[in-house]
């Protein structure tokens, strides 16, 4: 059983995924982030490989990943980095990054080292659904890894049941028209979409991304799905304080009652 | 037997291998309006009444094609001028611009973005905002706002608002980066004008049917001048690549036209400071569309150089990276300073200040045998923005 199913067959609500940038804020700390949030109680942990154009991305997660590049980090030297991740870590890890790293590393080699590091899924905004159906979803199942799909509020109906039939694990449930890292109170508009999306009744698993920052955010996001996925504002509280304790504390402050 | 299908899109927005929409899902709803809606609109009589009205009556259109003379003699050729520099905003960019916003307007938009590199995008795109009063947002490379900074003042008079991209390299690939995230944040009432052939599909598909009017008149003015509608040679410059593949477009499937496109080499395709993406690229996906691309081995895009700010883009657009790779048009790698003297040599020889850009296209008339050819070299844009960058360089 893929560990992302796993996760979401025992909770149903209040799942948390967490995203940091492979390589940030220092390059060797990849590894122990992953293991500092696992100790913490996340549910999913989500790395991002860090890329040069990052259309999808704000300021905040273009700027970890511009660093990261700076000080070396690549897909490469990611893979190598996680050789050892499931010696430490049990929960499922996500990679996220952009289609262009991954077709220079070699999308089968990617596939074959994703299953051999033990990553689950995948997410690669800029891969289209009708170029991932012809070219790439057979070499993806071949190696048991996950293609997660993303939403939006302007994600057609039609569209979404398509996006339902082609995801495996869960749904990336995009909150509101942006990219990542802007900070809103949540809307009625959010919120008809969310209610609309909700009584779809999708068979796949949705989580909430983009604008959840903290325990209310957090909260009111796992009323409309399962869980919901913290960025930016992780890769804030890094650049404050990338401790352990302070990881501990920062998923804390989300999770704990 | 090439045929012309052969070099169009096709149906699901690919050139060969190249081309496609590799965007994410939030930009996805906008290409989907444009995808169907975009032959439909541009086909209606009462859309190509109104673009053919303003090419003629606000650009200036049709641009004369003219036989140059004193080149003509120095070649031992037939080497004719198209003279897309006399369009109104100095450059071939307003024939996009004019059809994109039309095309805006049809969709009912009422904001419009775009990217600009050297800021002639800009400049003609802040043109038709205020020609159609819309509202008109330009993103800028910061690096390039210094670099370009009459083309800044020029947006600003005509009522544009110029934002300066800060991210990565502040150049054009990060403008266009920081226009595409606007479109996400924007997605319901604002369209975005790209400025060349890239990006996803139909982009490249669009932008090169309203460039077209470039070879859909060099054919009827050849067949006034010389009593037949080709030549036998067609010289563009290539940095997304719009002019070039208005220029080419209705020769496509026409094998006896060799297409000749102009790279810049930089400081030379050896030297690391370059932008001749077929020399120096490789596959990969860029700005929404797979393409050939200057990257590292890791998949990062790596930043172009050339002194012209028009060809400086890490890219080129689908419809040429499949020209190059089907071996339809030849390629050739210009550098700097062959550039800059070819560039001295049309003001010269024919009273002509070329954009840095064409003047890569006028040089490479001696990278090529055109000996007792008839040459047709698509004359872009003019120079007058460029005097700088003359100045700077000095060797006249």
């Amino acid at each position: 059983m893929n560990r992302i199913d796993e996760v979401f067959s025992k909770k149903k609500k209040g799942v948390l995924n967490i995203y940091f940038t492979a390589g940030y804020p220092k390059i060797d700390d990849t590894l122990r982030i992953a293991r500092a949030l696992e100790a913490a109680g996340v549910d999913l942990i989500e790395i991002g490989i860090p890329y040069s154009d990052p259309i999808a991305d704000g300021p905040t997660i273009q700027d970890s990943s511009q660093k990261a590049l700076d000080a070396g980090m690549s897909l490469k030297l990611l893979m190598k980095q996680l050789q050892d991740l499931r010696k430490y870590v049990k929960i499922p890890v996500i990679l996220m990054g952009y289609i262009n790293p991954v077709l220079q590393y070699g999308f089968t080699k990617f596939c074959q080292d994703c299953k051999g590091v033990g990553i689950d899924g995948v997410i690669l905004p800029d891969l289209p659904m009708q170029e991932y159906v012809e070219m790439y979803q057979q070499t993806f199942e071949e190696h048991g890894i996950y293609n997660i799909f993303l939403m939006t509020p302007q994600t057609s109906e039609k569209r979404v049941f398509q996006i339902n039939e082609a995801s495996k694990g869960f749904i990336y449930m995009v909150s509101s028209a942006s990219i990542t890292g802007a900070k809103q109170e949540v809307s009625q508009a959010q919120i008809d979409y969310f209610e609309r999306i909700q009584k779809m009744n999708l068979s796949v698993q949705r989580l909430i991304g983009f604008g959840i920052s903290n325990k209310e955010t957090f909260d009111n996001a796992c009323q409309y799905a399962s869980g919901a996925i913290i960025g930016s504002a992780f890769i804030n509280q890094l650049n404050k304080d990338d401790s352990d304790e302070a990881i501990t504390s920062f998923v804390g402050s989300i999770i704990n009652p | 037997m090439i045929t012309k299908e052969n070099y169009k899109v096709n149906s699901k927005g690919y050139y060969g291998k190249f081309g496609g929409a590799y965007v994410p899902e939030m930009l996805l709803p906008n290409i989907l309006e444009l995808q169907e809606n975009y032959l439909e609109i541009t086909s209606r009589p009462s859309f190509k009444k109104e673009f053919d009205y303003l090419l003629k009556d606000y650009v200036g259109r049709p641009t004369p094609l003219y036989l140059a003379q004193r080149m003509s003699e120095k070649y031992q050729a037939q080497i004719f001028l198209k003279r897309e520099d006399l369009c109104h905003t100095g450059a071939h960019k307003v024939n996009n611009t004019i059809g994109q916003i039309l095309l805006a307007k049809a969709l009912h938009k009422k904001k419009i973005i775009a990217e600009t590199g050297a800021g002639q995008h800009g400049v003609a795109t802040a043109t038709v905002c205020a020609l159609m009063g819309m509202e008109c947002i330009i993103y800028m490379g910061a690096v390039d706002m210094v670099r370009q900074r009459p083309n800044v003042e020029r947006m600003k008079i005509l009522g544009a608002e110029i934002r300066a991209a800060e991210s990565g390299s502040k150049t054009l690939k990060d403008a266009t980066n920081e226009a595409m995230r606007h479109w996400i944040n924007n997605p319901t009432d604002t369209h975005y004008i790209i400025g060349s052939v890239v990006g996803p599909h139909p982009y490249p598909d669009l932008v090169a049917r309203f460039q077209s009017v470039i070879s859909e008149e060099i054919k009827y003015q050849l067949t006034e001048q010389i009593g037949k509608d080709h030549p036998d040679m067609v010289i563009a410059c290539v940095g997304g690549g719009s002019n070039a593949a208005g220029a080419f477009y209705h020769y496509l499937d026409r094998p006896e036209v060799q297409l000749i496109a102009a790279e810049a080499a930089g400081l030379g395709i050896d030297n690391k400071k370059s932008a001749a993406t077929t020399f120096l690229g490789t596959e990969g996906v860029l700005h929404g569309s797979k393409t050939l691309l200057m990257q590292t081995a890791d998949g990062q895009v790596t930043e172009p150089y050339s002194i012209s700010a028009g060809l400086d883009y890490p890219g080129i657009g689908p419809i040429h990276a499949h020209l190059f790779d089907s071996g339809r048009a030849h390629f050739c790698a210009v550098t700097d300073e062959e550039a800059m003297h070819a560039g001295i040599d049309l003001s010269r020889l024919e009273g002509i200040i070329p954009a840095i850009e064409t003047a890569h296209a006028i040089s490479a008339l001696d990278k090529i045998e055109v000996k007792d050819k008839v040459v047709v070299i698509n004359v872009s844009g003019r120079g007058d923005k460029d005097l700088d960058t003359y100045i700077t360089w000095g060797k006249y």
